[in-house]
């Protein structure tokens, strides 16, 4: 038997990783990966959690959540297609223009 | 124990990849080891006794939200990524302020208790299978969700066409 707390240790650890990279990199495409990378941590949590209380809410909140994550996926890159369109950059440190 | 190895090893494996994904040069490289990490995580999700979370994990995100990206990269295709500067010039203090987050997380994960137990034990889920246990719920207890998520997608749908579409010139 795994232990919850395992599953929950693998989680946090997941999700720093993807705040560092969010917060670290330049590339937005990056960027938008971490935000996954902090999605599917949160689902671990959410998994692991339900399973070792015996209910199905985590598993149903989980679906919903990769439902959100593919409109988010899909919407975001639209916008980073426009922006590259536009900018001719990914770089967030170029898109400077509301700095005074 | 064997459970316990095959956790370890898919821990092991989603750590290593998602820390590669945040530091490699190359974006395509971390789109790819991404997907190995989606495959893990599947793998994980089946040690939980939920396969149909697994195969929707492999499906959705492995399958069509990571070849989005790719595509999406190819779009953008950066020759000079490679060359360049990967990090913001304040990218210690997201260090320090990832490492503190993630610290205090794992700090806070021992005074977790776990609540009441809900009505669905492993033995009731293997014995109507994982998909149809799932069935049961959506279409029942959580069936407005279901359905908002059903506008969300079509949102997405509409919203992805608008936006990637290239502007006609106004005479």
């Amino acid at each position: 038997m795994i232990p919850l707390s395992w599953y929950m240790a693998l989680a946090a650890i997941l999700f720093g990783i993807g705040i560092y990279g969010f917060l670290a990199r330049r590339n937005i495409i990056i960027m938008m990966l971490s935000i996954e990378l902090m999605l599917n941590a949160v689902n671990i949590n959410m998994v692991a959690m339900s399973h070792y209380l015996d209910s199905l809410r985590g598993h149903t909140f989980t679906l919903f959540i990769i439902t959100v994550a593919a409109a988010e996926a899909a919407i975001g890159l639209g916008l980073i297609i426009i922006l590259f369109r536009n900018k001719k950059t990914v770089y967030v440190d170029h898109i400077n223009e509301l700095k005074g | 124990m064997l459970n316990q190895l095959a956790f370890l090893y898919c821990a092991s494996v989603i750590i290593g990849t998602a820390l590669l994904a945040v530091r490699f040069k190359n974006p395509v490289y971390s789109v790819l080891s991404v997907l190995v990490l989606f495959f893990h995580m599947a793998g994980l999700y089946l040690l939980l006794n939920a396969e149909f979370l697994a195969a929707i994990q492999i499906i959705v995100y492995a399958g069509a939200v990571l070849v989005l990206y790719l595509f999406v990269l190819f779009l953008v295709s950066l020759r000079e990524e490679v060359k360049i500067e990967r990090f913001i010039k304040s990218h210690r203090l997201a260090t320090a302020v990832s490492i503190g987050l993630g610290l205090s997380l794992l700090m806070i994960i021992p005074s977790f208790k776990l609540g009441a137990k809900g009505e669905y034990p492993v033995e009731r889920i293997t014995e109507l299978t994982h998909t149809k246990a799932m069935g049961f719920e959506l279409y029942s207890t959580y069936l407005l969700p279901f359905e908002v998520a059903g506008l969300i997608l079509l949102i997405a749908v509409i919203g992805g066409l608008v936006l990637a579409r290239k502007e006609e010139e106004i005479k």
